[in-house]
């Protein structure tokens, strides 16, 4: 038999036909980054490669790197490998990566959805032989709502606190769910503020998509000024001092893990939206299958149940330990801002 | 149902006391009277029983699914509650208005009758409702159907909704809902307007209880201003003569009168009518014996006459609510300590002492006697105070034994529930059987506990577990033993829940002994060298 084209390793995940590894936990010499959320793009690698859009934000985020931008859709070639980036659909410039060699085709994931969140470019979902996909929300107690319908929520409950003299206050990772939630939440509604780490995300993705305009959210700010106002905060920004002088608060976390009371509770929010940047169990099953993959390697999340699951339904599948973060609720530290 | 399950819908997305109290209010101030009887009915603890077991409904909620068994089962382990589980399994995404249309006093008719039919239509009739309810309304249906309805309403919390709905003070309304009522046959003007005096024959008085003393209980000031006695270690009950009643009420406002058939004779030696307050301890030589020896007594359907001569109890009075028909609650602690002790105390029926010292000195020196008259510690009451309802911080405070403790290394890890449900919280912990230098030495189990770490450090630890679990089974998951925590509990005695062959009551965590390695925890003897 002859070796798998990607292996697990200590640094990574790793393609020895090109000695490349795709988004590694440890530094090496040259990664593939599949999109710039901190736990895929870590520092210390001699050389990234991503997708142009994935650019700026890990500039921002790193500094001064070795970094290549590449476009989808357009093959390059390292040491005589094959690789291709395909829209993934997660954040702004996340991607899957293909690697083809001598006929062989494997696919790795990295974080992916299916909805199309009219910012990130639609995922464009690829056939391979083995597929590395992560499956954090592998259960089927996980079901997306069309996201439209959880916007109407979120402005019904924002609507019900401005009625109240309540300011609603919303947690959402830095980069990616507070950039949908702007994209989406209608500014007629009232004024929207974003602290400094979002801002600053913004700001570095302004030449790729542009957002409507909302003020920083700073210390010097007078609540008075912003009546009915929603601010929308990392996870990490609950402990802010100056939240204080913003009245009474009404807080809201808006992420897949809402979807269960016991991950609310222990947030302590008033409010769980459930709404994700990852496939649902049901988009996770749609994808899967389009791939035909004859080999399914799961990742991060509920990898154990998941893979079972595929094993169930026809797949040959198992489980490989990734150093990804699981995202998951307690995270109190956004993966952006760390 | 519709009104039901909104209310629920509206309570789950808050989280301010004050918020719940209003909402629950303006539903009792609304719905129909029959519902509000039902809804105080499920609040304290009186749901009807349940018409199914939950291996069949988890069945049936599979196959509705379309999930195979043990996908559902995985599913449960990690969302932490039955009917949450259903409800995320079964919706319909495009469901999202419809709540039920019959009330909640129809659904729960419903219910009762369920339970006499045959399977088919106990499965035809819950599968119908899984299917055409939405999210919140599917909750609701099956929390009605299964356990406790516990979504963060305490009955506290409902009477104070009680009190601001119908203007009755919130002492009188607990005092109503106690004892005996049936919510099928009650009306919500029986319940909390009339004076029923048949009603009030069995009726217990909500029960006073204690809060911990924080620091030192010099703290409490003025020692002659306190009544000092033993805290000891059974079931808190109230046992009531009243005419020819004669009831004993646990805590959990159970009638137990027929679990206890020694203290039967107690109704003969009382000659006046009385409410006393006490504890019901297993006995032993004369004195208290361990928690365990009781607990052998509880939930059996037949009392056995060797059951009765391994394990007899007492009932040991030390408070008194009524005297002759007199509700006594409004008079000083000492007062009513008075009038107890006129009563005849012989045979099952015991008097609990106390003592006024002069000192706090000799107040820690009692507690230290502890071991030796088998208490769980002291309990200090104000002696001016009167006889309150549920946890009131000022007069009465308990001030238990300093706990055992032992080093014990983490062996197996469980998700928690509710709150805790994304984490591995309950662990279980193992100590060596000898000597750990023996290459002979295992680990044997004999606690779980799931408090006393902080949320910090149930991360670092579910951290650690991700990438130290060895072997699965069902939830439970085997990890490398490694991890060291000090581990306090009130008592241990022999059992056969745990592979040590012993068991500690009231187990939790301290702290987690970074600084030890395996071979530095304690073994099963230091264990048995506890047993007091």
């Amino acid at each position: 038999m002859k070796p798998d084209l990607l292996s697990f390793t200590s640094k990574g995940i790793y393609c020895a036909a090109a000695d490349v590894y795709l988004d590694p936990w440890r530094p090496v010499d040259k990664a593939i980054i599949s999109h710039a959320h901190a736990d895929h793009s870590r520092y210390g690698n001699k050389k990234y490669i991503a997708h142009h859009h994935s650019v700026p934000v890990i500039k921002h985020r790193l500094g001064g790197v070795n970094i290549q931008g590449i476009s989808w859709n357009e093959p390059f070639s390292v040491n005589g490998v094959q690789f291709t980036l395909y829209p993934a659909g997660h954040i702004v410039g996340s991607s899957l990566i293909k690697v083809m060699h001598k006929g062989e085709i494997a696919l790795f994931t990295g974080d992916y959805k299916l909805e199309n969140d009219g910012l990130s470019t639609p995922l464009e979902m690829q056939r391979c032989h083995t597929l590395i996909t992560e499956c954090t929300f592998g259960l089927p107690i996980f079901r997306w709502k069309p996201q439209q319908e959880v916007f109407s929520e979120i402005e019904n409950w924002w609507s019900f606190n401005q009625q109240n003299s309540f300011t609603s206050v919303i947690y959402a990772y830095s980069l990616g769910k507070a950039q949908r939630l702007l994209h989406h939440l209608q500014s007629t509604h009232g004024p929207i503020l974003v602290h400094p780490a979002i801002a600053a995300v913004n700001e570095s993705l302004s030449t790729i998509v542009s957002f409507k305009s909302v003020q920083t959210l700073t210390a010097d700010i007078n609540p008075i000024d912003h009546p009915g106002a929603l601010l929308i905060l990392p996870p990490s920004g609950r402990e802010a001092k100056y939240l204080k002088k913003w009245g009474e608060l009404r807080t809201a976390s808006a992420s897949g893990w809402m979807a269960t009371r016991g991950n609310r509770r222990r947030r302590n929010v008033d409010r769980g939206f459930v709404i994700s940047d990852h496939c649902d169990f049901d988009a996770l099953n749609t994808c899967i299958k389009y791939s035909e993959a004859e080999k399914v390697i799961c990742t991060h999340g509920f990898t154990d149940i998941y893979s079972k699951y595929l094993r169930g339904i026809g797949f040959n599948a198992g489980t490989e330990h990734a150093e990804f973060e699981e995202e998951e609720v307690e995270n109190s530290t956004d993966l952006l801002v760390q | 149902m519709k009104d039901f399950s909104l209310l629920i819908q509206r309570l789950d997305q808050l989280t301010k006391t004050s918020e719940k109290v209003k909402v629950l209010s303006d539903y009792f101030k609304t719905a129909p009277q029959k519902d509000v009887v039902w809804a105080i009915a499920i609040w304290s603890h009186r749901r009807p029983k349940r018409p199914i077991s939950t291996t069949l409904l988890r069945e049936w909620a599979a196959e509705l699914a379309g999930v195979d068994q043990w996908l559902f089962e995985d599913s449960y382990h990690i969302v932490g509650d039955l009917a949450e589980t259903i409800a995320l399994l079964t919706c319909k995404k495009e469901v999202t208005i419809h709540h039920s249309k019959e009330s909640l006093s129809t659904i729960i008719e419903d219910l009762i009758a369920l339970k006499t039919q045959s399977e088919n239509q106990k499965k035809a009739y819950i599968t119908t409702k899984w299917a055409e309810l939405n999210y919140f309304g599917s909750f609701t249906f099956t929390k009605l159907l299964t356990g406790g309805f516990r979504i963060g309403i305490s009955q506290k919390l409902m009477t104070k909704a009680l009190e601001s709905a119908f203007d009755i003070p919130s002492d009188e309304i607990a005092y109503r809902l106690m004892g005996k009522w049936n919510p099928t046959e009650v009306t919500l003007k029986k319940l909390l307007f009339d004076n029923d005096p048949e009603a009030n024959q069995s009726r217990p008085y909500p029960f006073f209880l204690a809060y911990p003393v924080e620091n030192t209980p010099e703290d409490l000031g003025d020692i002659s201003q306190w009544s000092i006695e033993h805290k000891w270690d059974g079931i808190r009950a109230q046992l009531i003569k009243r005419n020819e009643t004669f009831a004993i009420w646990s805590r959990g406002e159970e009638l137990i009168t027929e679990q206890f058939p020694e203290l039967q004779s107690i109704k003969d030696q009382l000659k006046e009518d009385v409410v006393l307050d006490g504890e019901i301890i297993p006995i032993k030589d004369g004195l208290p014996d361990h928690f365990g020896t009781l607990q052998k007594r509880l939930n059996r359907k037949r009392i056995t006459n060797s059951l009765l001569e391994e394990a007899p109890v007492v009932f040991r009075a030390y408070d008194l609510l009524e005297y002759q028909g007199k509700d006594f609650r409004e008079q000083t602690y000492l007062e009513r300590r008075n009038c107890l002790e006129s009563i005849p105390f012989s045979g099952p029926l015991q008097l609990s002492k106390f003592k006024i010292f002069k000192n706090w000195q000799e107040v820690e020196d009692e507690r230290l006697r502890s071991k030796e008259v088998k208490s769980e510690g002291l309990m200090l009451k104000q002696i001016d105070s009167t006889y309150g309802v549920g946890r009131k911080k000022g007069d009465w405070f308990k001030y238990k034994n300093d706990p055992l403790n032992c080093d014990a290394i983490l062996t197996y890890v469980m998700r928690g529930h509710g709150r805790r449900s994304s984490l591995y919280t309950d662990f279980t912990f193992a100590l060596w059987d000898r000597d750990p230098k023996d290459p002979e030495a295992k680990l044997v189990t004999f606690a779980k506990a799931y408090s006393g770490l902080t949320d910090q450090e149930f991360k670092e630890i579910n951290r650690w577990i991700r990438s130290n679990a060895l072997e699965k089974f069902g939830p439970v998951r085997a990890v490398k033993p490694e991890l060291v925590f000090e581990i306090a509990f009130e008592g241990v005695a022999p059992s056969s829940r745990h592979k040590s062959g012993y068991a500690t009551r009231f187990p939790r965590i301290v702290r987690w002994r970074k600084d030890k390695k395996i071979d530095e925890a304690n073994r099963l003897e230091d264990l048995k060298n506890l047993v007091r």
